[in-house]
């Protein structure tokens, strides 16, 4: 008999001829996130298994985070020959459980005596004998316990949600513009989570903001490592940039043209870690930055495709994913991340892309913008963030 | 770093020498639990009482309780003086005291009513409105020595002279964490208590006291033991009270910090003529010797301080147990300073080490940080 952690892919499933390469990421991914409590795993028979662990809860946890997985159930594996002692541990693990439950039966060796109907009929009713507490329901019980059938028994009834999607790094890589806020986490999160490995670009406004707001974005790239793996953090200074577009922009359109710029570092960057799309946390109408008209302006100088998986969702439920992925504490401290200093009073909220580039014209004079950008990418410093 | 002017002085000082080689050999050498009864233990204890002795003959103390600082120090006072008292009444409070203060007070509210007590634009406590507020079943004062934003020396023995003729039986609680060495007090003028902190005055980080009057009656807040005459349980801190002691008596009675002061605030106005001063005149008798605070309008203060960061001279925003929210100066708040004042405000605080050529510096890399950063401010 041995303990193990059975675990349940999602999506990887549908896949047809491809299925075998993202198992092999899933398992490597799966290895990673056990091997921290000395658990080893294998996939056997189209799942895997995590065994070998010290501490079984801390590992369902690490697993539950690894996209691609759907569930993770502590199980049983025993010998499948004496079906008394399979009985036997089956009440075993209905031990503490109250209300209504069912036996699931799978018979994938089809040379074992007893049939699925009759696997579950005759082990839930050697339960129902130990525990007279519980009462069956096959329609919508409370409990599952799932027996199968194969090389070995295997039985379980705890169930842990995983986290879905795809496996990371089966999907390529994007660029996320990740501040301090509440939404870039979140919006790398939701892209990460369907395979994508992340890069990450942060701008640091020295002396404006201070190695506090730095720290908070290391700890944000580190909540979602903890998800997808090393996260590839680019710090690029930008105090330069925004002091000349507050110097010579109009008012109304800096913060706009700030977001051009970001957008353009990105894309750089982007390009040097092969990361194919931009990922930005932006939402339709929650600033003046963000509205389709502001959108189009900042999207007109990047070539790669920008993803704004947030793009339909209201703030509360923003902050809600964010609480569930565990940012949401980090975001909300009270660091200054964006310098109300370059914040206007009033931003101009529908404007063309023919007045932004003319708005943007005098930085343009003698290639100033493009060597401010080169600076600002060449001075960047690549952090590697690992969970 | 080197090179660091520190200018931080009233957010915490470098430990003086003397009391690092106090700590040093308690850690090491005396490291004895004072409550012990063989010899070594009982050397622990009398060194430790020694320095409460002379303490408490310096302030004039009936008693004195080591604690593990100045907020504690300032909750045991106020939570342990009014628990034993038999009826609800008042308790008043400066509106610029130091959060440990302002919340050990607001804590009392379910039973007492507790009101600020208004300072003047200035932060100097405004006795008139103080004396109307003073009525004859108010319980306890709190009242600081020096305002650890502004450097203001609050007016302790006039509120004293307005205690004995308006409410004498209430206690009156002065946070002296700022003042100690730098200006003279004595319990027997009438104050009931006094918190005293090491790490202001070059000593170490975690130890401080409170100095009881002959009134003061105190229920301890921390039980499971007899130590400090059953007023504050747990093993006394002997390192942090000898280094404590060691820096005490290092404290130098000649100093320039005053002379210091007033030519970084002098340099300052000549560079920068824009420049706001948040507080009592630096060269009056209102002023403390060591606390300047000034504001920088347009700049945020913040943005300023980063740039004096990055020229080597260390300065804050206020006060640090502050710094970390977002919430503006209480001490500004209460002085009616407006909020961009506020925002634009710095805080310099001298120590009896800094030098000339550390005010020179510091005052042509503001002048240069100013300059270059005014242009990008907001229009």
């Amino acid at each position: 008999m041995e303990q193990l952690l059975l675990v349940k892919y999602a999506e990887v499933h549908l896949k047809g001829q491809n299925r075998p390469y993202f198992q092999r990421l899933l398992l490597r991914n799966i290895r990673a996130a056990a091997a921290p409590f000395g658990a080893t795993a294998r996939l056997h028979d189209s799942r895997i298994f995590v065994s070998g662990y010290d501490d079984e809860a801390a590992c369902i946890q690490g697993i539950q985070k690894v996209f691609g997985v759907h569930a993770v159930s502590p199980a049983i594996a025993m010998d499948k020959e004496d079906f008394g002692a399979i009985c036997a541990q089956a009440a075993r693990m209905m031990d503490g459980l109250s209300g209504s439950f069912k036996v699931l039966a799978r018979r994938a060796d089809k040379r074992y005596p007893l049939d699925s109907p009759l696997i579950a009929a005759q082990a839930g009713g050697f339960i129902l004998q130990q525990h007279p507490q519980l009462r069956v329901d096959v329609k919508t019980p409370e409990h599952e316990l799932q027996i199968e059938i194969r090389d070995q028994a295997l039985l379980y009834v705890r169930s842990y949600p995983g986290a879905g999607g795809l496996p990371s790094g089966s999907s390529g890589r994007a660029m996320l513009l990740l501040s301090g806020g509440i939404d870039s986490p979140v919006a790398g999160y939701r892209v990460a989570r369907r395979g994508v490995a992340l890069s990450a670009v942060y701008f640091h406004s020295f002396p404006y903001t201070g190695e506090q707001v730095k720290d908070k974005v290391i700890t944000l790239a580190r909540v979602l490592a903890g998800f997808c793996g090393e996260v590839r953090l680019h710090v690029v200074p930008f105090t330069e940039i925004q002091q000349a577009i507050h110097q010579r922009c109009p008012e109304d359109f800096t913060t706009l043209i700030m977001r051009r710029c970001m957008m353009r570092i990105a894309q750089r960057l982007a390009t040097r870690d092969k990361a194919l799309a931009l990922i930005t946390g932006e939402s339709i109408g929650q600033v003046a930055s963000q509205t389709l008209q502001a959108l189009a302006c900042t999207d007109a100088v990047v070539d790669s495709p920008v993803f704004r998986p947030l793009i339909g969702t209201d703030k509360l439920e923003i902050i809600r994913e964010a609480q569930a992925i565990g940012s949401y504490e980090t975001s909300i401290l009270p660091y200054e991340d964006c310098c109300t200093v370059f914040t206007p009073r009033h931003p101009v909220t529908h404007p063309s892309l023919r007045q932004a580039q003319r708005a943007e014209q005098p930085l343009l004079e003698e290639g100033q913008l493009d060597a401010m950008l080169d600076r600002a990418v060449t001075q960047a410093e690549l952090l590697k963030i690992t969970p | 770093m080197s090179n660091l002017i520190y200018l931080d002085n009233a957010a915490t000082t470098q430990p003086a020498p003397e009391a690092v080689a106090a700590m040093t050999m308690a850690l090491t050498r005396q490291y004895f639990n004072p409550s012990a009864l063989y010899a070594a233990g009982y050397e622990a204890r009398k060194a430790m009482e020694a320095f409460r002795a002379s303490l408490a003959s310096r302030l004039g103390a009936r008693q004195v309780v080591f604690t593990s600082g100045g907020t504690e120090a300032n909750n045991l006072a106020i939570r342990g003086l009014l628990q034993n008292a038999r009826k609800p009444g008042r308790v008043l409070l400066s509106a610029v005291e130091h959060p440990s203060v302002a919340q050990a007070c607001h804590s009392l509210r379910a039973r007492h009513e507790v009101l600020p007590l208004p300072v003047d634009a200035q932060g100097l406590l405004d006795l008139d409105a103080a004396s109307r507020l003073m009525t004859s079943d108010t319980l306890l004062i709190c009242l600081m020595q020096v305002n650890n934003e502004v450097g203001a020396i609050q007016p302790v023995e006039a509120l004293v002279r307005l205690r004995d003729q308006l409410c004498p039986d209430a206690l009156l609680h002065v946070d002296g964490v700022q003042g100690f060495l730098r200006l003279p007090l004595l319990l027997g003028g009438g104050i009931d208590s006094c918190t005293l902190s090491a790490h202001k005055v070059h000593g170490p980080k975690g130890v401080g006291a409170l100095a009881l009057g002959a009134r003061a009656r105190l229920q301890p807040q921390i039980l499971g033991g007899q130590q400090e005459e059953g007023l504050r349980a747990g093993t006394e801190n002997t390192a942090g009270i000898a280094g404590f002691e060691a820096a005490v008596k290092a404290w130098p009675s000649a100093r320039q910090t005053r002379q210091m002061k007033v030519r970084l605030y002098e340099g300052l106005l000549r560079r920068l003529p824009d420049l706001v001063l948040n507080g009592p005149e630096p060269q009056g008798d209102q002023a403390v010797e060591h606390i300047l605070n000034l504001s920088f309008p347009p700049l945020q203060g913040q943005t300023l301080m980063h740039a004096l960061e990055a020229r080597g001279v260390l300065v804050s925003q206020g006060s640090a147990c502050a710094a970390r929210s977002r919430k503006p100066s209480l001490t500004l708040q209460g002085m009616g300073v407006a909020r961009k004042r506020q925002d634009s405000a710095l805080r310099f605080s001298l120590s009896h080490q800094t030098t000339k050529e550390d005010i020179d510096t510091a005052v042509q890399a503001c002048a240069e940080a100013y300059t270059e950063l005014k242009p990008y401010t907001r229009r």
